[in-house]
């Protein structure tokens, strides 16, 4: 099928018999995660470099020479990091540029970005660089995501996937460390030929190529030269001592663009001819438009045509506001098909009898803690947690711009993973992919909408097939909110038997719903008998991932009840918590700087306010979040501070890493507080902003955060600052007002304080 | 009907009822100015009418004044130069993705043109702004510096004055 399966089958079935790659490196490729839970273990042989003729011609610029396939230099030393992932607006392009400098020695100044294109030849940077070192597993937060267990590898290769927080641990620090690693084999080596000397005496500080005898160079001098040499797949890698760019908080490269109106998303494309779409699509996922009469729109001002898709009808017009106009003048008529009843309150409900049942799934157990717990009977602690439906709901509404022209497909969009696009654009418009090309525009959030869930750029693709302008399409907010995939809804059961020590001997979390990662439900604490059990198949409305997946449910349901077994110990949640972590000094340290930042001990909470905390590590990165909760006289929770101690093992970025775990926390207090997405009669009932509320700057707490650093394999930034929030804020209110909450959202404010 | 912004006159031919948001992305072509809620929930659309924030989504551009002088993110700097607005934006990194950010510093310059120096209190009640990537707290640290950066423009520019009387 495509390159990478062919070269994967000849490597398994030949072992190696590209000449200058030989040796230890090239064994097969055995994901430890993959290989554990489902036995999966295929081989693949990628080099960065097999490409590198395809990609000289994709990037290439005359003068230029592209040293590899994540690095141009120019002849006046500037150098271009050419990244293959999607700026999701976490300023990834930037940190991994820095990780290829300091690997380097680049001086700063000469470094620009690039994001890499959407071609097949870009695909796998990391983990085929990786791989190709040969003395690389994958981390545990990728192998676990279910991209990578239900597509095979060889397809996986030819990803580009930005999502699981994965960038920098993977493209960054094994892919872009090895890219600048090469780049410097390859300098010092064109640069000691030259100059006649041995090249142990050529180094490469600051920036320039240098002799012992004080000789210098710029990398442009060389560039060219350098590509003679085929640097091996495994070369030494700096100590985290000589970092010069890895720690330091560099001005994203991004930024400029995004305060004066530079910056192009894809509804600012503007191309000859080029007709606005707005689209109406089936209220009910899964219906069909039956019929629609075309007349109400047909005659309008600007009006090019009314298009009908299997489940949307759609208008094009001059304008996106004519066109939006138009169509909501239609009155379609739809045929819902079998979820015209979906109900989130039902499915609510079957979910709670789910997890009560008895034929749940394992996800995991040990120490016979069913039976503990069954035999304890009414001594068991018990409760019951529930968390709503969410939607995305980024600022920039989906959309993309697609235009079929002979014969020939070109998107420009942004998506999580632009080879998916590709693909996916192809299959949708039946012809081969080397007809799509992906232009990339800046992505206006997307939190998981943009990964795998891009149904928009199928329907773009079908309208774009029913004229020969290129088709802007633009969803309203209403059809964002309303067509979205959903962070399911979830509910859980837990259950517990407390020692006379009051830690807990037996834990059972029975939950309904696993998605991804499948660590999210992992139980942090010390307990010697647990039973961590699941129930599919309840939801039926459209998934998708949603900003740090099942933990953010985990997170809210593990460390709700680890507080209240906390109280029932009589014990303060804090140090309760400490004492079941002994075992993990990781975590440890970060409970412990979350509570010191936030003056747990010292807190007196004299002037009406009451501290929570929640701990939970994710896609690699541990964090801790203290939340000051206040509630006013009408009930209403706030949230005036939040403390977060995080570790992601080693930080590339101070200042950006500080910023995810900002908006980690307000995009996950916005959930506390205000997210609900309901189903009623088959439809989404909430349209906008008004109905689907937002933390807004006067409800924003002030978030300091901490950042440490214990040297583990380097974690995530993009999603671990959102799991533990929730639960830091609902553990807050009970101690504050003695009142549990036990189901999300908070609001409407006061619902359930019975203020 | 006529229409001054960023201080070019633009002749239109559209609809009175068509929101002055559409004006700007889809007639006049500048893009910067952002679609996101199209009912006045979001503030993605602001742009500055005499100054003043307007949520253009919801604007007729029928009602908007022939003699109004309406300036889009892309009025902002001159040239290279930015506003202290948009400097402490950059300084700040506040922006994210960027969606919302072309109104929240519109937003924030009006508020710093009438209240130069606002308090946290001025701050939560004029921007109102939605930001799903959540740089409220960067905002917030922005606009004071940005406060302080134009309060020392003044003095600068008042102590330039006063020596020049003298001379
Ligand atoms: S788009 Fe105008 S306020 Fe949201
Ligand atoms: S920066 Fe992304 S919405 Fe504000």
């Amino acid at each position: 099928m495509t390159n990478v399966e062919n070269e994967a089958t000849q490597q398994t079935e030949a072992g190696g018999e590209r000449p200058k790659r030989k040796g230890p490196s090239r064994r097969l490729l055995i994901l430890g995660g993959l290989a554990a839970g489902g036995g999966i273990a295929i081989g693949a042989a990628l080099s960065p470099f097999s490409r590198l003729n395809e990609q000289r011609a994709m990037v290439g610029r005359p003068g230029e020479s592209v040293l590899l396939s994540s690095l141009r230099i120019a002849p006046d030393d500037s150098i271009t990091v050419i990244y293959p992932h999607a700026d999701m607006g976490t300023g990834v392009g930037t940190a991994l540029a820095q990780i290829l400098a300091d690997e380097l020695d680049a001086d700063w100044d000469n470094v620009r970005i690039e994001r890499a294109p959407g071609e097949t030849a870009f695909a796998n940077g990391a983990l085929g660089q990786a791989y190709v070192r040969g003395d690389t597993e994958i981390p545990a937060p990728l192998a676990g995501l279910s991209w990578l267990v239900t597509r095979r590898l060889a397809e996986t290769m030819n990803l580009q996937i930005t999502g699981g927080s994965t960038a920098i641990a993977m493209t960054g620090m094994e892919g872009m460390r090895h890219a600048g690693a090469s780049a410097r084999y390859m300098l010092t080596r064109a640069a000691a030929k030259s100059w006649g000397v041995p090249v142990e005496e050529v180094d490469i500080k600051g920036g320039r190529i240098i002799h012992a005898s004080g000789k210098s160079a710029g990398f442009g001098e060389f560039a060219e030269a350098g590509l003679e040499y085929d640097p091996p797949a495994r070369l030494p890698f700096k100590s985290k001592s000589a970092y010069t760019q890895i720690g330091k908080s560099r001005p994203r490269f991004d930024i400029p663009a995004k305060v004066n109106g530079e910056a192009i998303y894809s509804g600012d494309v503007r191309l000859p001819g080029m007709v606005f779409a707005a689209i109406r699509l089936s209220p009910v996922p899964g219906g069909v438009l039956e019929s629609v009469d075309a007349a109400p729109a047909s005659g309008r001002r600007g009006v090019v045509k009314v298009a009908t898709l299997p489940n949307a009808v759609a208008v094009f017009a001059d304008n996106f506001w004519r066109a939006r106009e138009a169509v909501r003048a239609l009155d379609p008529v739809w045929s819902p098909g079998e979820n015209a009843q979906l109900s989130s309150a039902e499915t609510i409900k079957s979910m709670e009898a789910a997890v009560r049942s008895s034929g749940l799934k394992k996800d995991h157990a040990r120490g016979g803690a069913a039976r503990t717990i069954e035999e304890a009977g009414e001594g068991a602690i018990e409760r019951v947690y529930t968390v709503p439906y969410l939607a995305h709901a980024a600022m920039e509404t989906v959309g993309c711009v697609a235009w079929m022209h002979d014969g020939e497909l070109e998107i420009w969009g942004a998506f999580q993973d632009a080879l998916v696009a590709k693909y996916q654009a192809a299959k949708t418009a039946g012809i081969p992919s080397d007809r799509v090309k992906v232009h990339h525009t800046e992505m206006g959030g997307a939190f998981g909408r943009r990964g795998y869930t891009i149904d928009f750029l199928d329907h773009a693709v079908r309208l774009a097939q029913q004229t020969d302008a290129p088709v802007n399409l633009i969803y309203t907010r209403e059809e964002d909110m309303t067509q979205d995939y959903y962070r399911n809804a979830s509910v859980a059961r837990m259950r517990a038997v407390l020692g006379e020590d009051g830690r807990p001997q037996a834990l059972s979390h029975h939950y309904a719903e696993r998605h991804d990662p499948k660590d999210a439900s992992r139980f942090p604490y010390d307990v010697s008998g647990l039973d961590v059990r699941f129930a599919n198949g309840n939801s039926a409305a459209p998934w998708g991932a949603w900003r740090s997946v099942d933990h953010s449910i985990h997170g809210f349901f593990i460390e709700c009840f680890i507080d209240e077994l906390a109280h029932e110990a009589g014990q303060d949640p804090y140090i309760y918590r400490r004492a079941l972590l002994e075992h993990n000094p990781r975590m440890l340290a970060v409970l412990d700087a979350a509570a010191e930042m936030s003056g747990w001990s010292s807190f007196s909470g004299a002037d009406g306010s009451a501290l929570g905390i929640a701990i939970k590590e994710s896609f690699g990165t541990v964090v801790c979040e203290v939340a000051e909760v206040r509630i006013s006289d009408t009930g209403a929770v706030s949230v005036p501070n939040v403390w977060v101690a995080a570790d992601p093992g080693l930080v590339v970025n101070p200042d950006g890493f500080i910023q995810q775990m900002e908006s980690g926390v307000v995009y996950g207090l916005t959930a506390a507080l205000y997210g609900e997405i309901e189903f009623e009669n088959g439809q989404v009932v909430q349209q906008n902003f008004w109905d689907y509320p937002m933390v807004r700057m006067a409800d924003c707490p002030n978030i300091e955060v901490k950042v440490l650093e214990s040297g583990a394999r380097t974690g995530g930034a993009g999603e671990p600052g959102t799991p533990p929030i929730a639960a830091a804020v609902a553990n807050g209110v009970f101690a504050l007002t003695g009142k549990r909450i036990r189901q999300l959202p908070l609001s409407p404010p006061g619902a359930q304080l019975g203020a | 009907m006529r229409l001054s912004i960023n201080g070019k006159p633009h002749d239109l031919d559209v609809e009175p009822e068509m929101p002055l948001l559409w004006v700007i992305r889809d007639v006049v072509n500048l893009t910067g100015t952002k679609f996101s809620c199209g009912v006045a929930a979001c503030g993605a659309c602001t742009v500055l009418i005499d100054g003043q924030p307007v949520r253009t989504c919801v604007t007729p551009v029928g009602s908007v004044s022939e003699t109004a002088e309406i300036t889009t993110i892309e009025g902002l700097a001159s040239g290279d130069e930015l506003t202290p607005v948009q400097a402490a934006w950059v300084e700040h990194q506040a922006p994210q993705c960027g969606f919302c950010q072309s109104g929240q510093i519109l937003a924030a310059t009006a508020l710093l043109s009438q209240t130069p120096e606002p308090t946290d209190e001025e701050i939560d009640a004029a921007m109102t702004n939605i930001c799903r990537c959540g740089s409220y707290p960067r905002i917030r640290k922005a606009i004071h510096a940005a406060a302080r950066a134009q309060a020392e423009t003044l003095r600068a520019a008042a102590g330039e004055g006063a020596s020049n009387d003298e001379r």
